[in-house]
């Protein structure tokens, strides 16, 4: 790696994307560092991207809440914007790596690196985000579904970047919850996590049900067999051990220095019967 | 190839040649010979390297030293003020919240950081917010009776 270069806005980006193909980007450096210095990658050279006005910070776009992908979590957690709106993504990144990563990371980073652990990725699932893609020619916009295809896989061409994301805002669902399970309390990776958003009625019947588990698949997974299981019953125990039985078979986890598969199998299976205690509050 | 940087460290410029994958950490220790500032797991994962840029806690070791110019540095050298420890200092030192010492700059920059912001924490708060500096020595108890020390001896001064 023979530069470092610290662009201030995106058509600076570009000029140095297309003079050197191998120049690589970065915002936090969180994830990016750590595979350099480990020889994992070799660029010959590295855009940041946080200077760059245009892709920092949250907007209000009336339906929907865009975030620029380097907007750093610590930044999002402490915007009221994104807490009122989407609770179980700021639920999620108060327990994103520690306060120091948190200041210098990033949510598009969060995305790209596409860790099957990555915290800020359930609940993007769960909440239907879609992530802007930009280069010096066009902007498309696909699900965050879509746009990972892998651990670590995005579909990302040459020359593009990721703008941010879109999440709609969706006052209907009343539940919003988040947990990780990790190996100790605070700075862990998770061993499975679960991002939900529910809506119940006042009779407490659930009537929409997003739910999305991290770090029990190669991707974050999503169930629509166990979605249209809750649509219509009650937030109780019973019922969400039997649904559990249906997350074991939906997940696809494997062993690794962390966990067994079969733990975080049962692990995903179990996490749902902590909305009972939301169900008891409404 | 090497670049010619300015960094601002502690209140002073210093002006130095670096590599580009070169960390701020690498660049303090090695170049600047500020050496209070320790290499832990070199890996973000234990706040050794803990450093303030522009008033937010930060680890030196995943950052690169080019990407830290503009930005003002303080290191655990920057703290005492004509001679006088910083109150953290001076609470650690009399409430010994350290045993071998290695991970003590990293606490305090972190502590410090916490403190500018939320002048009086709760323990719980503290916890929280000084989850990432891992000591393998005290059980962390003097480390959190120490900062609450000096919360008191700063009076939600800075
Ligand atoms: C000790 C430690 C603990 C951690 N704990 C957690 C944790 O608990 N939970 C968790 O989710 N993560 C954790 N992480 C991982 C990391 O901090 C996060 O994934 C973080 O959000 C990455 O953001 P970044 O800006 O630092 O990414 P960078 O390192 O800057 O970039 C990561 C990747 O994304 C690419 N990239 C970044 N921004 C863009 C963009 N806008 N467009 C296109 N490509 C882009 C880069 O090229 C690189 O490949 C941890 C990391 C460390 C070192």
């Amino acid at each position: 790696m023979t530069q470092v270069l610290l662009p201030r806005a995106l058509d600076e980006l570009w000029d140095f994307l297309e003079e050197d193909p191998n120049t690589a980007v970065y915002s936090g450096g969180t994830d990016l560092l750590v595979n350099l210095r480990g020889g994992r990658i070799n660029p010959s050279r590295l855009a940041c991207l946080e200077r760059i006005e245009e892709i920092r910070g949250v907007r209000d776009a009336g339906a929907a809440v865009f975030i620029g992908a380097a907007t750093t979590h610590t930044h999002l957690l402490e915007n009221s914007l994104v807490s009122s709106e989407f609770p179980v993504l700021t639920k999620a990144i108060r327990v994103l790596a520690s306060p120091a990563i948190r200041n210098m990371g990033t949510i598009g980073g969060n995305i790209v690196n596409a860790s099957p652990a990555g915290d800020t990725l359930p609940p993007l699932y769960a909440l239907d985000a879609e992530v802007e893609i930009v280069s010096r020619k066009e902007a498309k916009r696909m699900p965050v579904s879509d746009f990972i295809v892998g651990p670590g896989r995005v579909r990302l061409g040459a020359n593009e970047i990721v703008k941010g994301v879109w999440i709609r805002k969706a006052p209907e669902f009343n539940v919003r919850h988040f947990e990780k399970v990790g190996l100790r309390k605070s700075q862990a990776c998770a061993v499975a996590s679960l991002a939900a958003a529910l809506s119940l009625s006042e009779g407490g019947k659930i009537e929409r049900a997003r739910l999305a588990w991290g770090s029990v698949g190669p991707t974050v997974v999503r169930s629509a067999e166990v979605e249209e299981a809750l649509l219509g019953r009650e937030l109780e125990i019973q019922m969400l051990a039997e649904v559990a039985r249906l997350v074991e078979r939906a997940v696809s986890p494997i062993d690794d220095v962390r966990a067994s598969a079969q733990y975080r199998r049962i692990v995903a299976g179990r996490l749902l019967l902590r909305l009972a205690e939301s169900g008891c509050k409404n | 190839m090497k670049q010619a940087i300015a960094l601002e460290v502690n209140g002073d410029t210093y002006e130095v040649l670096v590599s580009p994958n070169q960390t701020l950490l690498e660049v303090l220790r090695e170049k600047l010979g500020l050496t209070g500032t320790k290499k832990g797991c070199d890996l973000g994962a234990c706040g050794a390297c803990t450093v303030l840029l522009d008033g937010a806690a930060y680890l030196s070791c995943l950052m690169l030293a080019v990407d830290a110019v503009g930005k003002k540095i303080v290191t655990i050298e920057g703290l005492s003020q004509g001679g006088e420890l910083h109150p953290l200092q001076k609470s650690f030192v009399e409430l010994g919240g350290l045993q071998c010492g290695f991970c003590t700059p990293g606490i305090i920059m972190t502590a410090k950081a916490v403190l500018d912001e939320e002048p009086q924490p709760t323990e719980e708060s503290l916890k929280k917010k000084m989850a990432g500096n891992l000591c393998r020595c005290t059980g962390y108890k003097k480390v959190l009776d120490s900062i609450m020390g000096a919360t008191a001896r700063m009076g939600g001064e800075r």
